[in-house]
């Protein structure tokens, strides 16, 4: 349901604003969002003054910084800090993005950094992803076959592999699904965008044979239908990949094999 | 999605910095539902014209007095409502047949598009000497 407003134990109050590290003489504020699941109140703001010089070029240095130097308790995903994992997911400057590839000298003044947009928060920016894994599950993401296994490993073509370029580099870091209106007002039936291209990457795949069985399941007004080319996922994906062309692909399969 | 008890929501319209083709989308949204509301206005001009001097007399009664300038107002709306509709839906049925989705250039036709909705209705309006 569009809900415009966070509930109101959802808002995000005025927290604190931590002090200069000693003797730091080149800072950048950044402005983190805050929420402590074991005292239960509202989030917060936090403002840290990260020492630029003593704090690599990424936006996830500086969340190390802050959590190394100044305020332990701040928790974060992170895992291979070089755009591989999709750990570092979260909202910076107003846009999804991964920490680890978001360079601090991208952005203007202070730098606000918030979880994933519209999903339960577990702690500061860890935001639960059950919803989002699920989804994933749903459209089965794997070699689906019926002819006998061959002796050595299912073979395709050049060019046929050439098809799933630009749809196999997904990382599932949900920066895309997570800035999409339509999913955030209807994520329960909405499918999203990574979901869906993870969708078409198997319907595009020449090897996999459940294509007809994989369009009945996606042909349905809400899993596919509620993507109405908003476009915030493909210009938030940290890898520059196509999610809203991947569906309008699907929708357009779905058009064709009506004959 | 559903959140456990105590456990909020992250935030969301409330810090995204929006790009051109979330402005036009939800644009495109609203222009249908004006399109709605503008066509029951011109409907009830027709009908009051359709029903003679004295029904219509009573239509420029209302469009002399204090009431003039807001329906003079909506149906300048109107016309920018169609127009970015109509320019709007073009670029639904382009992306419909596939093409059409890189990032930039969907940023810089948003923009396009606004803009030539406004130029439309300022066209019709000035250049058609109705103002």
């Amino acid at each position: 349901m569009v809900q415009l407003t966070l509930p109101k134990n959802s808002q995000v109050k005025k927290g604190k604003a931590w002090p200069k590290p000693e003797g730091a003489k080149n800072t950048r504020a950044f402005k983190v969002y805050r929420y402590d699941p074991d005292t239960g109140e509202n989030p917060r703001w936090d403002t840290y003054e990260v020492d630029m010089d003593r704090c690599g070029p990424m936006v996830l240095d500086a969340l190390f910084f802050i959590k190394n130097e100044i305020d332990s308790t701040l928790a974060f995903r992170r895992s291979c800090r070089e755009g591989i994992c999709g750990s570092c997911s979260m909202n910076i400057g107003g846009r999804n993005t991964i920490a680890c590839t978001a360079a601090i000298d991208d952005y203007k003044g202070s730098v606000t950094i918030s979880p994933l947009p519209h999903q339960p928060v577990i702690k500061d920016l860890v935001p639960d992803l059950t919803n989002f894994y699920a989804q994933l599950t749903s459209i089965k993401p794997f070699l689906q076959t019926t002819t006998p296994t061959p002796q050595g490993e299912w073979r395709q073509s050049i060019e046929d592999r050439e098809k799933l370029d630009g749809l196999y580099e997904c990382i599932l870091c949900a920066s895309c699904s997570t800035a999409c209106p339509s999913y955030w007002w209807n994520s329960d039936k909405y499918l999203g965008p990574a979901a869906l291209l993870q969708a078409y990457r198997w319907i595009a795949d020449s090897r996999d044979e459940a294509t007809g069985e994989r369009l009945d399941d996606l042909e349905d007004p809400f899993k596919l239908y509620r993507c109405h080319t908003i476009l915030n996922c493909t210009n938030v994906c940290p890898k520059g990949l196509n999610p809203a062309k991947a569906i309008g692909h699907i929708k357009e399969l779905l058009v064709e094999r009506q004959g | 999605m559903a959140t456990k008890p105590h456990q909020p929501l992250s935030p969301h319209l409330q810090n995204w910095r929006w790009h051109a083709t979330m402005a036009s989308s939800i644009l495109h949204r609203a222009t249908g539902v004006a399109n709605y509301i503008g066509a029951v206005l011109v409907s009830v001009w027709l009908v009051l014209l359709a029903a003679g001097p004295d029904a219509y007399g009573v239509w420029e009664d209302l469009n002399a007095g204090p009431l003039g300038i807001l329906i003079t107002l909506a149906f300048i709306g109107f016309t920018f409502s169609v127009s970015f509709h109509l320019l709007n839906g073009i670029r639904h049925l382009v992306w419909d047949a596939g093409i059409g989705f890189d990032a930039k250039g969907s940023n810089l036709r948003s923009i396009l598009i606004i803009g030539g909705a406004v130029i439309i209705t300022a066209g019709i309006w000035i250049v058609g000497g109705l103002v």
